[in-house]
């Protein structure tokens, strides 16, 4: 070091020289290591840096631009929800599993309640409206999460326009959410047995105009990238994995499809009457990152395409219930807007603390006990934007869940990276990881 | 409705006890597929009835309980012949009371090809936690066998680089089994105090 900079030391390992960089020394790093023999760079990117999708960290050995190996370090966002639910009841569950992957919470809560239903044996008894409000509220959901896997893609290799249409696209989807659940995100609206409360007033008039504006705006992002020849440039070729790749690695979701494989859980293990509604799986035969782009983006009709059909369902649904007629597993309350704000309905209230004190033991137990599950295991799978999301549930019978795993398809398809990086350019990784659209928070639960 | 069993003590302060659920095999026909499977398996396997110890059809799944010792090779055959090209990961669940069988992996296995699902299940001693790797046979495998290490301490033998993945490298213990507390702390609010969530009460 030629000047002493107390933010950006180098120190001697047995590695060799380490040096830390914090940015405006580039300079002095520069001369430092150019002084040297070694062509051979090993660069520590994250995870605190702004194109790694959050808390990704990435270990690149470099031979000039040129990555020759790179690794990733995962964790930083491990919060033991697994764990912890294993303390919860089975309804609490929800709250939990919500908070895995943050860009897609109804489809964790659709996947836990799907396989909390197949081990109650109650998947024949859940109400039809509660089943087709999951899923417009999944197809919703995909958009919010498309949008963001577009924006920020976009956004770290350099085009920021993109990101502000994404976004403003997913706030519209957002305040639908909100208009709904009452929250934005982390809303544990789906429940084992149903949702947890019915469309407001007015909802589906909304949500059509929602989507007549989305489908409107969804063409801005479309002629500002499609066909664009830098955006081109940074993605075409780049990333690639073929359909031998994504096998042994069990890569599932946009990055199987842009193999050219229709292979879409929707389509092939339907769930969630996903049979009844019409719809295209999309593909590209690319390979590559833009091949993975132009699917999500094409997706994004396919959702919308869903939310009609669901929304006519609906209309013919209108007053059905939303959850299951069992009362041992039901949540015993609705919820209402009152005068300080959402909570338990005023007629419930009444009814258990006024009228019925049967009513009142039924609450406390169910609320404070919960209901139990019989013994068994189960795997239930749905096609989340990012691949196949798994939950594999164990019960011993009892009212919490005995172990509780989720499959993530982010955490599961981030070890692609290798495979998509090594030997490209050091640029190309941040397309390469964009593509692959992981969410720590599922990556690391 | 509640399941009071035993001394009928429902007040929740009587301790949450856990014991291992196990279910016994299954009869033949199994149905749907799940026939065929075991057949096509039985052909291609001369070792079945020594290296699958139980079929378990429960709830529309299918379960093979394969022995630790054959678990590669029935990979290997599930891949190549009955084409389960995917293997959705590996899952671990710890039974302290079930002896000489504590911790259990459990891998998914997907067919692309003929689009059907089985599960394998592969059950081992805490005092000698050895699983093979199928890292050879599905290299998708190699963080999720990592996972499972690192959150319950199996090791699966054969693995390019078995280390922790979620937790930090040096921390002490395996969080999910079941002899790892949970932890927390007792929250004050507005002069309330709620426990931690493993000393709440709990229900059996």
């Amino acid at each position: 070091m030629t000047t002493f900079d107390p933010y950006a030391p180098s120190r001697d390992t047995t590695e060799g020289t380490v040096y830390s960089v914090t940015g405006g020394d580039w300079d002095s790093l520069v001369q430092e290591i150019g002084s040297t023999k070694e062509e051979r760079v090993v660069v520590n990117m994250g995870p605190q840096h702004p194109s790694t999708h959050g808390v990704l960290r990435l270990v690149l050995e470099l031979e000039g631009e040129t990555v020759t190996e790179a690794r990733c370090g995962i964790g930083y966002l491990h919060t033991g929800i697994e764990k912890n639910m294993e303390y919860r009841s089975w309804t609490q569950g929800t709250t939990f599993v919500t908070r895995m992957d943050y860009l897609g919470p109804l489809f964790n809560e659709t996947a836990y309640c799907l396989a909390v239903e197949k081990l109650l044996g109650i998947t024949n008894d859940v109400p039809e409206r509660a089943t087709v409000i999951r899923v417009m509220m999944m197809e919703l959901n995909r958009i919010s999460s498309h949008m963001v896997a577009l924006g920020t893609g976009a956004l770290e290799l350099g085009a920021i326009s993109p990101m502000f249409f994404a976004f403003r696209e997913r706030e519209i989807v957002l305040d639908l959410f909100e208009m709904i659940t009452g929250l934005r995100m982390n809303m544990a609206y789906v429940r084992p047995g149903g949702v947890q409360q019915d469309l407001p007033e007015g909802a589906i008039p909304k949500i059509r105009d929602a989507v007549k504006l989305m489908r409107k705006n969804f063409k801005d992002n479309t002629t500002l990238l499609v066909g664009n020849s830098i955006w081109m440039k940074r993605t075409q070729g780049i990333g690639y994995l073929d359909l031998a790749g994504c096998t042994t690695l069990g890569i599932t979701g946009p990055v199987l499809r842009s193999t050219g494989l229709p292979w879409d859980l929707r389509k092939m293990q339907p769930y969630c009457g996903y049979e009844d509604y019409n719809f295209d799986v999309i593909t590209a035969d690319t390979c590559d990152v833009y091949g993975r782009f132009l699917i999500r983006m094409n997706e994004l009709e396919q959702s919308l395409r869903i939310v009609e059909q669901a929304l006519d369902k609906l209309e013919k649904l209108q007053g059905a219930p939303v959850m299951v007629a069992d009362k041992k597993i039901a949540w015993p309350a609705q919820l209402a807007l009152g005068g300080d704000g959402l909570g338990n309905s005023l007629d419930h209230i009444r009814e258990i603390m006024g009228t019925s004190m049967e009513s009142l033991i039924h609450h406390f137990k169910l609320v404070t006990e919960g209901f139990r599950v019989p013994a068994g295991q189960v795997y239930a799978a749905i096609e989340s934007p990012r691949g196949e999301l798994g939950a594999h549930i164990v019960s011993d019978g009892g009212t919490h869940p005995y172990r509780m795993h989720f499959r993530e398809p982010s955490f599961n398809n981030l070890q692609a990276t290798s495979a998509m990086s090594e030997g490209g350019m050091i640029a190309d990784i941040i397309g390469a990881v964009a593509s692959i659209d992981p969410v720590m928070g599922g990556v690391d639960r | 409705m509640f399941g009071a069993r035993g001394t009928g003590d429902t007040s929740g302060y009587g301790g949450l006890v856990r014991t291992a659920a196990s279910t016994g095999s299954s009869e033949r026909p199994y149905g749907s597929y799940f026939d065929e499977v075991a057949d096509d398996l039985e052909r291609a396997y001369p070792l079945f009835s020594e290296a699958i110890e139980r079929v378990v059809v429960d709830r529309g799944e299918l379960t093979l309980h394969v022995k630790r010792e054959k678990l590669v090779e029935v990979s290997m055959i599930l891949r190549d012949t009955l084409k389960f090209e995917m293997c959705m990961g590996v899952s671990g669940i710890h039974y302290p009371t079930d002896a000489g069988r504590e911790l259990h992996a459990v891998y998914p296995l997907l067919s692309l090809t003929n689009n059907r699902r089985v599960r394998l299940e592969v059950s081992v001693p805490d005092a000698d936690a050895h699983i093979p790797s199928v890292v050879e046979v599905w290299a998708g495998n190699n963080w999720h066998e990592r996972e499972t290490f690192d959150m319950f301490g199996i090791i699966f033998d054969g693995h390019p680089g078995l280390t922790r993945i979620l937790m930090p490298d040096d921390w002490q213990g395996h969080p999910q089994r079941k002899d790892y507390a949970l932890g927390g702390i007792p929250v004050e609010y507005k002069g309330a105090t709620t426990p931690p969530p493993n000393e709440r009460r709990s229900y059996k």
